[in-house]
């Protein structure tokens, strides 16, 4: 028996052909085998080629996250599955557009955390700011925390996305 | 190639016919009319009309398992697919090449809740290894030839092509199959030589060492059975296989323990519990086999070959994992094999062997004979006799008498058995015997069954009766859904819940009602005089068989029990069933 059984937190990368229903065959993979998703982000990055670029991250024990590759490598559309976890260590970041209403001085709180956090305004009201955060999804969720007492109405946030590091493509 | 203007259904007869079909199950409606004219008007292509759907997935199935070649199936959309489903799901699990077309409403309609709309590719989507829907007539022919592809190669599988009304009368360009070629599907067909040699290198130092294997043999095709054997015969090791593997090495060869699992052999579970180096070759670590996974043959080293990467890893935790086609590996590991001039320890083996034949001398599959009543297993023993001389292909339903069945009929050649391992599926061996019977026009075909499976797809005895098919269904009837009565005595104190056969139907009666031929034998002593005159009627026979009602299946490893932790029929205890076993199926 594996004694590996601590959960880690993995981010994949999955390269499939854009075809009708390929999503809903991830999706359905995760769901019917019982594999977490803890976020999920996909659009199409090559319209030539006609491939999508879904990016998925999960956790699991070492045993369940070789058998996720597996499965996703078995899907036929799949060109190519990287694990930005261990194969080829990337980088992440996440988007977020988080709307704060408020006046007076909490607004103008939340203007100055805005600015150490390099979130850009980009849509303001008098009573109100919706700011764009970019960053690792633990920045998003600390700017997030921050902007809670001050004012938080509305979170949408993208997902993760990521790309290995260094010159090669995946 | 010239470019060539077809309708949408003509494109389909002519990729059926491109590659290869003779042969296709179905069942017409609305939504597949132009392809069901397209058939009408050519010679090339025989369409066996099922009474099912479900009947015509499992006799492609059995057409598929004994031909080594894809099944294809033709059905109407809405009910026609989610009828299909069924069978669709029981050759996902058994790995069975089936490329089912199914109709669907017009294009326009698609979403609409159109009459016998269904989102048929929605549906099969988990039940299949890949599905298309086909929304111009541009796409079909490269779907037609890519469907064949996928269902085909890497671990086999059933794919589903669904194609909406329309597309059926639309005219597009048709392109042969050398001239496509899939876009991803790339499946590894050569093992990895390093991990090899480090099986090799395994397989080489081990003293108690056990071949485990499976399906995948089967599936691989006549060379890796053939390779198999050549192996194991080199290697002079024991040698078990799983419920799907029956047949790729044969029974009557010494090294051969009988099949390993639930209700396999003692001498095979307490091999595969006590072996230090088990050789795995495309068989999946199936629940049905490991029992308690903990306690599944704690001190070996697990050697695994497999087509499908998934299957590496997924249950038991091995030390080499071998990607790649069952042949082609064992090609590798006899030339390594060969080249290294491997001395295997002698005195390891012998007390291996020793050991082996103490389990064997068990002989765990006997049963308590009677002279009043027909034991199962003796008329499958007595069917065996008389059958084996015969080109005999043997189907199943699913329950005990599919376990009696694989216990005391003996295998000798590969595709000569076919049974729902994976699914257990009801009603299979009937509509699979119809499709081996289509295959394999002169040979004799039987379906095992028992009396409430064959119940579940009995219509198909119709389409025997048109199609001529002399095929035979052996039904053990004891009057219960044995398996679950099994369970319930050994489970549930014995109380039978709806698990009782009431209301059966007149067996001989009905089959005179089909036109077909019944038979019924009640005392052994009637057996033997009775199977022959079943084999030589040509005709499909019901051959009523009463058996011993509260016979049990064995050996038995308990739910949640480890291998060497085996019932035998002669145990005066019932078995201990711990509570986490209960929880099991």
């Amino acid at each position: 028996m594996s004694t590996e059984s601590k959960i880690e937190r993995h981010t994949i990368a999955v390269l499939v052909d854009n075809e009708a229903g390929v999503l809903a065959r991830v999706v359905g993979l995760f769901s019917g085998r019982g594999y977490n998703i803890e976020s999920l982000t996909v659009a199409e990055v090559d319209k030539a080629g006609h491939t999508s670029r879904i990016t998925i991250v999960t956790s699991g024990t070492p045993m369940v996250i070789e058998q996720i590759k597996a499965q996703l490598e078995r899907l036929v559309p799949v060109h190519k599955v990287v694990d930005l976890t261990v194969e080829a260590p990337g980088i992440e970041r996440e988007m977020a557009l988080v709307k704060v209403a408020g006046t007076g001085e909490r607004r103008v709180e939340a203007l100055r955390l805005s600015d150490a956090f390099r979130a850009r305004v980009i849509d303001t009201t008098h009573s109100s700011f919706i700011f764009e955060v970019t960053g690792a999804p633990d920045k998003i969720d600390a700017f997030v925390g921050l902007m809670r007492p001050l004012g938080l109405v509305d979170v949408s946030r993208t997902g993760v996305v990521a790309i290995a590091r260094g010159p090669d493509a995946m | 190639m010239a470019a060539t203007e077809m309708t949408g259904a003509e494109i389909i007869v002519k990729a059926l016919t491109d590659q290869g079909v003779d042969t296709i199950f179905g069942y017409p409606g609305g939504a597949v009319l132009p392809i069901y004219d397209a058939l009408f008007q050519q010679n090339q292509i025989r369409h066996i009309l099922v009474r099912h759907e479900q009947g015509a997935v499992h006799a492609a199935e059995g057409y598929a398992r004994s031909t080594g070649k894809p099944g294809v199936v033709l059905v109407t959309s809405g009910p026609g697919a989610t009828n299909a489903v069924t069978g669709l799901t029981d050759a996902l699990m058994d790995s069975i090449p089936i490329i089912c077309l199914t109709g669907q409403v017009p294009t326009h309609l698609i979403g609409t809740d159109a009459f016998q709309e269904c989102d048929t590719v929605g549906i099969t989507r988990p039940c299949t290894k890949h599905n298309w829907l086909v929304n111009s007539a541009k796409e079909l022919t490269r779907v037609m030839h890519e469907a064949f592809y996928v269902a085909t190669n890497g671990r086999p599988g059933p794919v589903v092509i669904d194609i909406p009304k329309d597309v059926q009368f639309q005219k597009a360009e048709y392109v042969g199959p050398q001239n496509i070629v899939h876009k991803t599907y790339r499946p590894k067909i050569k093992g990895d030589i390093d991990k090899i040699r480090q099986a090799i290198e395994l397989i080489a130092h081990a003293k108690k060492p056990l071949f485990y294997t499976g399906g995948g043999i089967i599936n691989s095709g006549p060379l890796a059975s053939q390779l198999m054997r050549d192996f194991v015969k080199m290697t002079g090791f024991p040698i078990t296989s799983t419920l799907m593997g029956l047949g790729a090495f044969p029974a009557s060869d010494p090294q051969w323990l009988g099949m390993v699992g639930m209700h396999g052999t003692y001498e095979a579970n307490h091999a595969m519990h006590d072996c230090d180096v088990m050789i795995n070759l495309g068989a999946r670590f199936d629940d049905r086999v490991t029992g308690r996974v903990d306690a599944f043959a704690p001190n070996s080293k697990k050697i695994h070959v497999d087509i499908d990467a998934s299957s590496i890893n997924k249950i038991v935790h091995v030390d080499v994992g071998i990607v790649g086609d069952a042949a082609h590996v064992l090609e590798d590991m006899i030339r390594i094999w060969k080249a290294k001039a491997i001395q295997l320890d002698k005195p390891a083996m012998a007390a291996w062997w020793k050991q082996v034949e103490s389990w064997r001398a068990k002989k765990s599959l006997n049963y308590t004979h009677s002279d009043e009543v027909i034991k199962p297993q003796y008329a499958v023993e007595r069917l065996y006799q008389l059958t084996k001389d015969r080109d005999t292909y043997i189907t199943t339903e699913v329950g005990q008498h599919q376990m009696w069945a694989a216990q005391h009929y003996h295998f000798e050649k590969p595709n000569h058995w076919m049974t729902s391992g994976g699914l257990g599926t009801m009603g299979y061996g009937l509509p699979a015997a119809v499709g081996v019977q289509i295959a394999h026009p002169d040979a004799l075909v039987i379906d095992i069954a028992g009396e409430a499976s064959i119940q579940m797809c009995m219509q198909e005895i119709s389409t025997a009766v048109q199609f001529m098919l002399p095929v035979k269904i052996f039904i053990l009837n004891n009057e219960y859904m044995g398996m679950v009565r099994q369970w319930q005595q050994l489970l549930h104190g014995g109380r039978y819940s709806h698990s009782y056969s009431d209301a059966l139907p007149d067996f001989v009666k009905l089959a005179e009602a089909y036109g077909a031929v019944g038979i019924r034998a009640e005392k052994p002593s009637e057996l033997d005089e009775k199977i022959k005159q079943m084999i030589d009627v040509k005709a499909p026979v019901i051959f009523d068989c009463r058996v011993d009602q509260m016979e049990n299946v064995y050996p038995m490893i308990p739910s949640g029990a480890a291998h060497n932790e085996m019932i035998l029929s002669d145990s005066k205890d019932e078995p201990a069933v711990s509570e986490e076993g209960k929880m099991l199926v």
